[in-house]
């Protein structure tokens, strides 16, 4: 494993009497694609934010590629791609990012081959002379991941990416977040859309009232696949079989009386799986689907969070 | 990285938006209305006193006249001053806008310096043509100029330069509308502060006199404009003291010390709390 990119330890900010983050500990580390989960005012927005030197911590202590957090010089590897995607609108697409090549230090001639690539890549170049103001929701939020991206950052965090996308501006966000991840880049991703999360993610963090309550490498969620089968009727024998190598999750639904039988397994290793086949055939019964299921993110998040939680 | 480039980057994008939004277009064609009027009032007054008048009286005459065009310049200037950058923070406050800019490799004093420098390179640019166009309106139609330009114009610019100061600063604390509320009030404080103090010097009354002292040095912009308007007319004017723009009570220098001041004070208030203020 590499050095952590982004660490913290205990961090905390209070507003006035109200706690937005209670403790967030955390490490991100170089090349990760880290997915930050948590209902509506976990403070997530709050950490990423204090995490970029936007709101300065109560208490606690953390670092962004190995400087203290907010540091001025490291900003400039950072790209920020905020929730609500508010930019000056007034300027076109491609003056906005001009804009910000200045603000990076970065060379006009760097900037403006650097620009038109990215409004390539975002799919705004037809629209880069157009202002901001005059752009659909969905190419506000490409604009500004684009401004994101300018100065080729080492870290990018994406608060909300693709609220505003439609399914190929997903895709197309999708794709970016691989280029970036091929490319060594460390990727800060907070979405509430937990398929996106669980198609681009390595790594995840689950928040709940301000505090990081448990981190997840996908692929291993709950150590266990599920799989759901399709079969001839099932004889004791075969059922207490495929018993002794998984547990059986839901069991008998069938659509007709003498149809397959629906049934959904959860065994503890992928390599089980042939076992699990051979079980059913060895025994006579008709094996007509065996699909794996893994358990959702979804379902993990309602799990961690808790079912006290209430729509945010 | 040069360690100004935050702060000229700050300066150019506020200047390219001061010309790109219509609020400067608004004030422009104010004041080129203004100066049309002040035109056209001129020319029929001159007009009007051809031949009439002994030379004394002619030069007290323009010298009312081009001190009135001046005062409205200064009205109008200050309107600009608090008006233009009035919701250059508080608005990207709100909207979420300085997020991507605060996030950049630019401290948070250029970010506001760098407000501050643009905005009064506009203001600035704003006053120098009309009082400019005042001043030429009025030597090419009667040949006059007042006297001390070199010391009442900068007097009236720093005015301007208060209020702009005090309209960024509050920028950074408070909401646009309060900040607004805030920085005429004090501007109509000093206003009547000036008018109490005025009054009391030519009643010889002491405490309404202090109470325009204490109004002049909670908003020095009043007398800033009394000190110009006192040097930029010719002494026989001032001596007599039948001039509107006479001030009975003349500021002193002081003041002009303590508006510098002001400046600074209020500036690194403004840096300060911006500083701290979450994004």
């Amino acid at each position: 494993m590499t050095d952590p990119v982004i660490e913290t330890r205990e961090l905390r900010k209070q507003f006035g009497d109200k706690t937005a983050v209670e403790d967030l500990s955390l490490e991100v580390h170089r090349g990760e694609v880290f997915g930050f989960l948590g209902p509506n005012g976990a403070g997530k927005t709050t950490s990423i934010k204090m995490l970029l030197g936007l709101v300065e911590p109560t208490s606690g202590s953390g670092s962004v590629l190995g400087a203290p957090i907010g540091h001025r010089a490291t900003r400039a590897r950072i790209g920020f791609l905020p929730e609500h995607f508010r930019f000056h609108d007034w300027l076109t697409g491609r003056e906005l990012l001009l804009v910000h090549g200045r603000f990076l230090g970065m060379s006009s001639r760097d900037t403006k081959a650097r620009a038109d690539a990215l409004l390539a890549r975002v799919d705004l170049l037809d629209a880069a002379h157009r202002p901001v103001r005059t752009y659909s929701k969905g190419m506000m939020q490409r604009v500004g991941l684009a401004q994101a991206l300018l100065g080729r950052p080492d870290v990018v965090f994406l608060d909300e990416p693709t609220s505003g996308l439609d399914p190929l501006g997903r895709l197309l966000v999708r794709d970016v977040i691989r280029e970036l991840r091929e490319h060594g880049t460390t990727v800060f991703l907070n979405s509430h859309i937990l398929g996106e999360v669980e198609a681009t993610c390595d790594r995840v963090t689950f928040v709940r009232e301000g505090r990081t309550i448990r981190d997840l490498r996908l692929g291993e969620i709950d150590g266990s696949t599920e799989v759901d089968l399709r079969v001839g009727s099932l004889t004791e024998e075969a059922r207490a079989a495929v018993a002794r190598i998984g547990r059986i999750v839901e069991d008998g639904a069938t659509s007709t009386a003498d149809g397959p039988e629906r049934l959904r397994v959860s065994i503890p290793r992928e390599d089980l799986l042939p076992e699990l086949a051979r079980a059913l055939v060895e025994r006579g019964i008709a094996l007509y689907e065996m699909r794996v299921a893994r358990k959702s993110l979804e379902a993990t998040f309602l799990e961690v969070m808790g079912e006290d939680q209430r729509p945010g | 990285m040069s360690v100004a480039h935050g702060l000229l980057a700050v300066t150019r994008l506020t200047l390219y938006e001061a010309f790109r939004k219509r609020i400067l277009m608004a004030t422009l064609i104010a004041g080129a209305g203004f100066l049309t009027l002040y035109g056209l009032g001129l020319h029929f007054m001159v007009r009007g006193e051809a031949g009439g008048m002994a030379l004394v009286e002619r030069r007290v005459f323009l010298n009312m006249l081009t001190l009135a065009g001046l005062f409205a310049a200064n009205f109008l200037t200050i309107m600009t001053a608090v008006l233009l950058p009035v919701d250059t923070l508080s608005g990207e406050i709100a909207s979420g806008v300085i997020q991507t800019v605060a996030v950049r490799p630019i401290r948070r004093r250029d970010i506001v310096l760098g407000k501050w420098l643009g905005h009064w390179i506009v203001m600035a640019g704003y006053f120098g043509l009309l009082a400019g166009g005042v001043l030429t309106i009025t030597f090419l139609r009667s040949g006059f100029t007042p006297p001390k330009l070199e010391i009442g114009l900068p007097l009236i610019l720093l005015e301007g330069t208060v209020l702009l100061t005090l309209s960024i600063a509050g920028g950074a604390k408070l909401s646009t509308v309060t900040n607004g509320m805030l920085a005429f009030g004090l501007f109509g404080l000093a206003f009547i502060g000036n008018l109490v103090e005025q009054i009391g010097t030519m009643a010889q009354n002491d405490a309404a006199r202090q109470v325009g002292t204490v109004a002049s040095l909670i908003m020095p912009s009043e007398s800033l404009w009394q000190l110009a308007a006192y040097h930029m007319q010719p002494s026989v004017i001032r001596d007599l003291g039948n001039s509107p723009f006479s001030p009975v009570s003349v500021p002193s220098v002081a003041m002009v010390v303590w508006a510098a001041g002001y400046i600074v004070v209020t500036l690194a208030l403004g840096i300060r709390w911006f500083g701290k203020r979450a994004l």
